[in-house]
């Protein structure tokens, strides 16, 4: 079954076609790499799919059913480039927060499994404000994977990360694919994001210029698909 | 529409005013005010057009929300500007009444009032949009705005009513009946009104138009 | 039941991120003390005339404190993108204003009600009528204002200049709510209760907190999603 479906997406702002008729799919348990210059259109076709922009015309499905409505919604989990967690509350207020927005039964002690997780947990109570950068990074995780989404959202998951956030995400990024969830991100770090996916779409202007599987070439070559399929 | 038609029309309306002015100078002063009762018929089709101004901007942005198409935007705009503009005459040709038969150029008047409340409201309107850079969030922020101000536009005229009426204030018109010859002067007056209101939403909504192309091509060229 | 408990969930995060910070409070309730001061200087307060306008002085100070812990309301979420999870979470955009809302409405008030008596002092005014009537209206009107503040502290959100936006839209549209609320405070600063015609004024209240209250849940999604 596929996990998530777009069907002929276009985006306009104003005049200008930001998103041309962009058609894919995504089976469950896939994963798909977005790939594209800044400004090919790889933020919002994620912002269209998680939600958070709507498309001029085509639509996003999820599981076969509209991505906007709430069932579907709450299957999602996203990263993008901000941390998405409250300066002013605690880790474990943040976390317990975003618990009780997906309806999670046992808000608490999900949020305290997520800090053990993200090794957190000695700092539950300290406030996000005083938290260093790579401990806001890994609270951000947890915030994603916390209501354990069917399908994952990133966006440049990599670019803003350090080495440890780097680590915990990718080992869980690991772990969701083999445990059948979908991952959908937009990255510049080709190596990274090539060795985890299984799919590859390259945007360009707008349009999807190569949509597949990821083949050993390209892990090989990371530039091949730029060179082929990239803009003349 | 087509430059020819604008020209056509400019034309009739001046043809027409031009006329009314003549009809204008044949009639009678009125007894209590004298010759500066003949600025009801630009003050009252003033405030007509205006408000049908901003009647057409609440269709036009509803009508964007649910269809998207950015020419519904491009309408809203123009006949905001329009009713701005035709506000603005209200109000100006009101003080100047004002000033003639009182002595005073703003009285708390409740139509005043209103028109000015009206006024203020719609012109932030026009502000929203300056501070809005892309076209689409643009066109969805200021129809919201557009839908709010209008269901406030008739809260505020009973709300200043009943206020005024607590307080004591000058009658305006005198309250009495007006003569039928006048409510034609004022029918026939609002035509050209109309038409030049119509002239102004034809030009803006081609300005608005190019305007989007030219943010198309900028957007288009940021991205290359 | 489940849409109940999304609202309360909004409420209480943002007054326990506000409470913890005060940063909108702590303005909001400096800036209504000197407003207070200010026309103490305009119009000699122990005047007998100036009852006559004590209600339309008070609320001009709620206006201008509500402004600024309502220009907060979405701002806030601005930060770490916070409004990007929100708004990708099951929470319904409708919710999550009226979440806001309540929280605004809440601060707001506990504003109000640290002005009101400040007001009375400086003022050498008293609530002739009842106090509870008095907070009613000033309820009513709070809500008039936040809901109207908080939508368009939502549309404005992303928008340049949005501190000075908001004021400029979102003062005319809250004439209606203001005038209603002068007169019954007016009212109640100077006669035990209120008479039928007064009673009007309340349900024009009632009336514009349903109207405003209706059109901005309708549109809110529209305005957050674009």
């Amino acid at each position: 079954m596929n996990a998530v479906a777009a069907a002929r997406i276009w985006k306009f702002y104003g005049d200008y076609p930001a998103l041309r008729e962009i058609s894919f799919e995504v089976a469950e348990g896939r994963c798909l790499a977005l790939l594209g210059r800044n400004g090919a259109g790889k933020t919002t076709m994620l912002r269209i799919l998680a939600g958070l922009s709507r498309a001029s015309k085509g639509q996003v499905t999820l599981f076969g059913k509209d991505a906007a409505a709430a069932e579907s919604r709450s299957r999602i989990g996203i990263l993008g480039h901000g941390i998405a967690v409250y300066d002013e509350l605690s880790a474990l207020e943040n976390l317990q927060l975003f618990a009780r927005l997906y309806g999670l039964p046992r808000p608490a002690e999900t949020a305290l499994a997520w800090l053990e997780k993200t090794g957190l947990e000695r700092v539950k109570n300290g406030l996000v404000r005083e938290f260093s950068r790579g401990m806001r990074q890994r609270l951000a995780v947890a915030r994603a994977f916390l209501h354990n989404p069917s399908v994952l959202l990133l966006d440049e998951p990599f670019t803003a990360l350090d080495d440890r956030a780097i680590a915990v995400l990718q080992g869980l990024l690991v772990e969701a694919r083999d445990s059948g969830r979908t991952i959908i991100m937009s990255t510049h770090q080709l190596r990274e994001a090539l060795e985890l996916a299984t799919d590859v779409a390259l945007i360009n202007r707008g349009r999807l210029a190569y949509c597949g599987e990821r083949t050993g070439e390209m892990l090989a070559d990371p530039t091949w698909l730029y060179r082929n399929y990239g803009e003349a | 529409m087509r430059k020819p038609v604008l020209l056509v029309m400019i034309g009739v309306a001046g043809l027409l005013l031009v006329r009314n002015l003549l009809v204008m100078a044949q009639l009678p002063d009125e007894v209590m005010q004298g010759a500066i009762f003949r600025i009801i018929f630009f003050h009252v089709p003033a405030a007509w057009t205006a408000f049908l101004g901003f009647f057409a901007a609440l269709v036009a942005s509803i009508l964007y929300l649910v269809r998207g198409n950015l020419k519904f935007d491009a309408f809203a705009v123009a006949v905001t500007e329009v009713g701005l503009a035709f506000g603005a005459a209200n109000l100006i040709s009101g003080m100047i009444w004002g000033r003639e038969i009182w002595g005073i150029w703003w009285t708390w008047d409740p139509r005043l009032t209103s028109m000015l409340v009206c006024w203020l409201l719609y012109s932030g309107y026009l502000m929203l949009r300056r501070a809005v850079e892309e076209p689409t969030q643009r066109a969805r922020v200021s129809a919201v705005f557009s839908i709010f101000a209008f269901a406030d536009v008739p809260i505020v005229w009973f709300s200043i009513k009943w206020w005024r009426t607590q307080h004591p204030q000058p009658v305006v018109w005198g309250g009495g009946s007006m003569d039928p010859s006048y409510w034609n002067m004022l029918f026939l007056n609002w035509i050209p009104f109309l038409l030049l209101g119509l002239v102004f939403v034809a030009i803006r909504m081609r300005q608005e138009s190019a305007k989007r192309e030219i943010d198309a091509i900028r957007r288009m060229a940021h991205a290359i | 039941m489940r849409y109940a408990r999304q609202i309360l969930t909004v409420a209480f995060k943002d007054l326990r991120s506000e409470l913890r910070t005060k940063e909108a409070v702590n303005a909001s309730v400096s800036f209504s003390l000197v407003i207070l001061i200010l026309f103490s200087f305009a119009f000699d307060p122990s005047a007998e005339s100036t009852r006559e306008f004590s209600g339309g002085l008070l609320w001009i100070v709620f206006a201008f404190a509500g402004a600024l812990i309502l220009n907060r309301s979405f701002a806030r979420e601005l930060q770490n993108d916070c409004l990007d999870a929100l708004l990708a979470s099951p929470v319904p955009a409708s919710a999550l204003f009226l979440g806001k809302s309540v929280a605004n409405l809440l601060l707001l008030l506990a504003v109000e009600l640290v002005g009101l008596p400040v007001f009375l002092v400086f003022y050498n005014a008293r609530i002739v009528g009842s106090f509870w009537t008095l907070f009613g209206v000033m309820a009513l009107a709070t809500w008039g204002l936040t809901v109207v503040g908080t939508m368009f502290s939502a549309l404005t959100v992303n928008l340049r200049l949005r501190e000075l936006m908001l004021p400029m839209l979102v003062y005319p549209l809250m004439i209606p709510c203001l005038m209603a609320a002068i007169q019954l405070t007016t009212v109640l600063l100077g006669e035990p209760s209120l008479d039928a015609g007064q009673m009007v004024w309340l349900r024009f209240l009632v009336g514009f907190d349903v109207i405003f209250t209706a059109l901005a849940v309708a549109l809110v999604d529209t305005v957050l999603v674009g």
